[in-house]
């Protein structure tokens, strides 16, 4: 039991900056996670009341009620566009979106490519789940080969569907990216490097040395129709070798940057 | 061993998702299946409590950011 006659000190709480609403994310869902290592950051950073977030349509459209500082709420794949009116009105702000793959590689794809090509000066926090949660489990743009989900019953033919979308190798090959990297939420070593990554981020954007996204792969047990547990498991062994995890673009002014 | 740290569950957050369970090094967690949370989930707890290092790997998996983590300091209460 807790030993009340022996000092203790504090090592880790919740975040403030996270609020106290219980979210509506199924149990063991990693959307949670991305949300407090966001939360971790700006505190660490002191920029908690100087950010504005986009949140996007998908499951985190309620993110704008999780987080303790101004959000705005943008229509669906547009959260790019938002953001980039917002970062380009209001520079001294730290303003970022969150996406989930359906809003950001599907419907939102011309929208995050224009932002890239375009060098702005956001922070894209990008979770890809590899299917669209809210609406029930379809398929995705990053739906993997052979999976089953509520639109392709019998598993994703690539000869009628296509190939899944590596979204951060996509945009990792235009000039205005300056940080572009893949990480995983599905043990406490990837998320301690994710948590770094959002980190950096965060930072080139302080410095303003361009578009920086941070792809994580993220459970959706529910539509998968796993445990939580079993779902991290899902990540490592079926969503890894299609979606490695690393750098895809690191600029030679990010590449100096001390984080 | 005595413990060298301990923590604990906000019965607000915790969804039962049983991760900190399963990664928790030190077997310490258990989901707690005799009480319900306000939300109707068998919380998290300390089973084996005395095997907490204070490390904070449950902390850091939790996705409802439910577990604050606590390390004792013996050396304050010798001297
Ligand atoms: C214009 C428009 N088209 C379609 C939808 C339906 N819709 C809601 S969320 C969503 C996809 C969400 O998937 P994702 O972005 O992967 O987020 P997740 O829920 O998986 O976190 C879709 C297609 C909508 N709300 N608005
Ligand atoms: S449906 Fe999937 S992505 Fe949405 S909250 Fe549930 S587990 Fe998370
Ligand atoms: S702090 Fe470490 S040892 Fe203690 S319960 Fe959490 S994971 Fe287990
Ligand atoms: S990881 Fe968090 S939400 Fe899941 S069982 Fe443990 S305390 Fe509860």
């Amino acid at each position: 039991m807790v030993l009340t006659d022996t000092p203790a000190k504090l090592v880790y709480e919740r975040p403030e900056a996270l609020g106290t609403t219980v979210t509506h994310y199924c149990p063991g869902c990693t959307h949670g996670v991305a949300h407090r290592l966001v939360a971790e950051v700006l505190e660490e950073m002191s920029e908690v009341g100087n950010t504005i977030g986009v949140a996007s349509v998908g499951c985190s459209v309620f993110a704008y009620n999780y987080f303790d500082f101004d959000f705005v709420e943008a229509a669906h794949g547009r959260a790019p566009a938002m953001a980039t009116g917002i970062k380009r009105v209001l520079p001294d702000k730290t303003v970022f979106t969150y996406q989930g793959d359906g809003d950001l590689a599907s419907i939102g794809m011309g929208e995050i490519v224009g932002a890239a090509s375009r060098g702005e000066l956001i922070t894209v926090v990008f979770i890809n789940n590899a299917n669209y949660g809210m609406t029930g489990g379809q398929m995705a743009p990053t739906t993997l080969p052979g999976q089953k989900t509520t639109s392709s019953p019998t598993g994703r033919d690539v000869k009628r569907q296509g190939y899944p979308i590596q979204t951060a190798e996509l945009l990792s090959t235009l000039e205005g990216s300056a940080y572009i990297v893949r990480r995983s939420l599905h043990n406490s070593r990837e998320i301690r490097r994710a948590k770094k990554a959002i980190r950096t981020a965060f930072e080139v954007q302080k410095k303003g040395l361009g578009f920086a996204l941070v792809e994580l792969l993220s459970t959706c047990p529910t539509n998968w129709h796993l445990t939580p547990v079993e779902a991290r498991d899902w990540i490592e062994e079926r969503m890894m070798p299609v979606f490695p995890l690393g750098d895809y673009k690191i600029s030679s002014a990010v590449a100096d940057l001390k984080v | 061993m005595p413990a060298k740290g301990y923590i604990e569950v906000n019965e607000l957050f915790c969804k039962a998702c049983e991760i900190c369970v399963t990664d928790c090094p030190f077997d310490v967690l258990a989901l707690d299946m005799e009480r319900l949370t306000p939300k109707g989930y068998h919380p998290a707890y300390m089973v084996n409590p005395d095997a907490c290092t204070g490390c904070g790997i449950c902390a850091t998996v939790c996705p409802d950011a439910a577990i604050t983590v606590y390390r004792y300091d013996r050396k304050k209460a010798e001297a």
